[in-house]
């Protein structure tokens, strides 16, 4: 669910080619021979109104498709390998990993912080990344939050909600999950913006060492507790559109 | 019938809990003698029974027990064969988990509340304070989650206890059979809570008759007495409640959604956990309307997962069109409006008694009412010696009376606390500590 900051592009880029050819077309409804259900919704509903249910969902046919897709591959690939990753890892390893990948997100929560003219946001991004690398063994060790300076993440997409960019329509993106056209757009940028910015030679080495882009993804998805289809309910995906809507105005508006 | 909403979706949507680590094969033993002295003084601290359901034990309040059990889960086919409608194409085995000990040991089974399985924060704690008693325990979703209802319900409507109880007891058999060679039983107890409590009532008399595991301890944990009493209590809760009624749910949702927001803001850190809940609640402190209103909701989620999953099963075209093929892209919004706003008595009369009329020409809907009670079987529970009550005096699901029925039928065999509403209190360390004493004694 949550969005590693990193991304594997070429994968990424192959997979939104791939996706509608995932999506099944519904066939032409033919409603009116039907027999209709006891309650239905033109009758129970008030259709002039706007539920939180309904978050705008236009391309919801593409969108489950590809829900589906991000539940397949987590089961069979992504799972067991954060799994097996958590097996043969000490914990204090992978704490040491979550930490480095964590100290190196300051990057994006100093810019955006600075974007969005928060100073003391983005000062504190930069004291972490200080402390932390200079005292946490180059980020290992998350010094700062033990010193009472709690991480706060920004990203693109909330500087774009800062500054009044709606959200677009609802999106499940492959292997990212859940997000919407201005998440998107924001995760492009941040991507595109940290390929081109190279913080300390950073991204040029994840470049040469694609392993590392690797790592980042199992370790964010080994801190995911969330499972695909777990709820048991038959509107996990609504459920989870919703909450997703919900959690990125309440992020922008933090 | 938790605050199943909140609690599972809160976890879900930031999800940032830490998984654990390598597991060793068994759980170590726990010294439950630092848990014995609770039992005396009971203190816990909520004495409005919506507030006790909703926020549960505050940190301070809660039992000393082992953070971690190492529990797996397991996959069951339970009818070789079938296959799962295309829009459910997902779910194709029953889960259940184990906890098993080292060493030869009694086994409890653990049957969850309305809509839960065997992650429901209720179910977990159980497994915890099970495990620190020295038990294996295989846990089991409520036959009323939509796992269960996909791959273990001979009928696809849950409800009716005439076959609930035999489709919990095939379930524990197989899962039995499952894991047999993984651990060694001594003897096996049954535990359940809220709905699962009230099944396991029924199951017990079942197996008195089957006798496939004998029973040494029943353990009922905040049951029901009269099934669809309770339902309804929980059902209008939402609908008036609700400022405006189900129809202005809109409104409602976003105030409190509004709160979380500014308690989030306040905070840093935040790690949308039950302690987080409680937080918002010492800042917000929301009125007695509002807790009612998000238990009531929380119900209609549990509710309307069920009412779709039972239509899908059954084709009995109660909310989707008899004939309307669902496809596993097709979307479910309009599905889940309609279910959230039904209400009981017309799932009641337009469903469920239908459904089971159409198996039993003659039924009616007092005789359906009628056999939904702990008083259908309320000789077998007067005479059982081996079952245990644990209970609230305000349980917000009991209707007037029905404790002092409880308190009748078990004479000694119960403990009923003043406070702790529904299940508010099942990780107080004086409640935790009666759980272990009634399997040790």
């Amino acid at each position: 669910m949550a969005k590693p900051q990193s991304s594997p592009h070429r994968l990424f880029a192959a997979l939104l080619l791939l996706a509608p050819l995932l999506a099944c077309a519904e066939g032409a409804r033919t409603a009116a021979d039907r027999e209709p259900p006891v309650f239905q919704a033109a009758e129970v509903i008030d259709t002039s109104r706007r539920y939180p249910i309904q978050v705008p969902d236009p391309l919801e046919g593409f969108n489950r498709a590809v829900y589906n897709f991000n539940a397949e591959f987590d089961r069979y690939l992504f799972l067991p390998v954060a799994e097996a990753y958590e097996t043969v890892t000490p914990d204090l390893a992978r704490q040491g990993v979550s930490n480095f990948f964590a100290n190196l997100g300051e990057i994006y929560s100093f810019a955006n912080g600075a974007l969005q003219l928060k100073p003391i946001r983005a000062g504190r991004a930069v004291l972490r990344f200080s402390l932390n690398t200079v005292l946490g063994l180059g980020g290992l060790i998350d010094v700062a939050t033990e010193m009472g300076i709690e991480r706060i993440p920004e990203d693109l997409g909330q500087t774009l909600g800062r500054y009044g960019v709606p959200e677009g329509p609802y999106l499940v993106l492959p292997l990212f999950g859940p997000s919407n056209l201005r998440d998107t757009v924001g995760l492009i940028g941040d991507t595109v913006a940290y390929g081109l910015v190279n913080p300390f030679g950073l991204a040029s080495i994840e470049r040469r060492y694609s392993a590392i882009t690797g790592l980042r993804a199992v370790d964010k998805r080994s801190q995911v507790s969330f499972r695909y289809w777990e709820s048991g309910s038959p509107f996990e995906y609504d459920l989870i559109r919703l909450l997703y809507t919900k959690k990125r105005q309440l992020d922008i508006a933090k | 019938m938790t605050c199943r909403f909140l609690r599972t979706s809160l976890a879900v949507s930031i999800g940032a809990l830490l998984i654990a680590a390598c597991q060793p094969a068994a759980n170590p033993p726990f010294d439950t003698t630092r848990l014995a002295g609770g039992e005396r003084d009971y203190d816990y601290p909520f004495v409005n029974a919506f507030a006790a359901t909703v926020v549960g034990t505050p940190i301070g309040y809660k039992a000393e027990l082992p953070e971690r059990v190492i529990s797996t889960r397991r996959n069951l086919t339970v009818f070789e064969g079938r296959r799962p409608p295309e829009v459910f194409w997902y779910d194709t085995a029953l889960r259940f988990s184990l906890a098993k000990q080292d060493r030869p040991a009694p086994l409890a089974f653990v049957v969850a509340g309305t809509g839960g399985n065997d992650t429901s924060p209720n179910v977990r704690l159980l497994e915890r304070i099970l495990s620190a008693a020295g038990l294996h325990v295989i846990s089991l979703p409520s036959p009323t989650h939509p796992n269960f209802i996909r791959n273990a319900s001979t009928t696809g409507v849950p409800g009716r206890i005439r076959d609930d109880a035999p489709d919990l007891y095939r379930v524990m058999k197989l899962a039995y059979a499952a894991v047999a060679a993984e651990i060694e039983v001594t003897g096996v107890h049954l535990v359940g809570y809220s709905l699962g409590a009230w099944q396991a009532a029924f199951v017990a008399k079942l197996d008195d008759s089957e006798g496939s595991f004998g029973f040494g301890k029943v353990l009922l944990i905040n049951p029901p007495v009269s099934l669809f009493k309770s339902i309804e209590i929980l059902d209008r809760l939402a609908e008036e409640n609700v400022p405006g009624g189900m129809a202005n749910f809109s409104a409602f949702f976003d105030r409190i959604f509004e709160d979380f927001a500014e308690v989030y803001r306040e905070f840093d850190r935040v790690d949308f956990s039950q302690d987080f809940l409680y937080r918002v609640f010492l800042r917000k402190e929301p009125g007695e309307t509002d807790l009612a209103a998000l238990i009531g909701a929380a119900f209609r989620l549990s509710a309307n997962d069920m009412i779709l999953t039972a239509d899908v099963m059954t084709r009995f075209g109660f909310v989707v069109p008899r004939d309307q093929p669902l496809h596993a892209t097709s979307s479910l919004t309009d599905y889940f409006l309609v279910g959230s706003r039904i209400g009981f008595s017309n799932y009641l009369d337009s469903f469920y008694a239908p459904f089971f009329r159409a198996r039993e020409p003659g039924l009616t809907k007092d005789a359906l009412i009628a056999e939904a009670s702990l008083e259908a079987i309320e000789p077998y529970l007067r005479r059982s010696g081996k079952i245990g009550l644990i209970h609230n005096e305000d349980d917000i699901i009991l209707a007037r009376g029905e404790i002092d029925y409880l308190r009748a039928v078990f004479g000694e065999r119960a403990t009923i606390y003043p406070t702790g509403g529904h299940m508010g209190n099942l990780e107080h360390h004086t409640v935790v500590a009666r759980i272990l004493r009634f399997f040790r004694d």
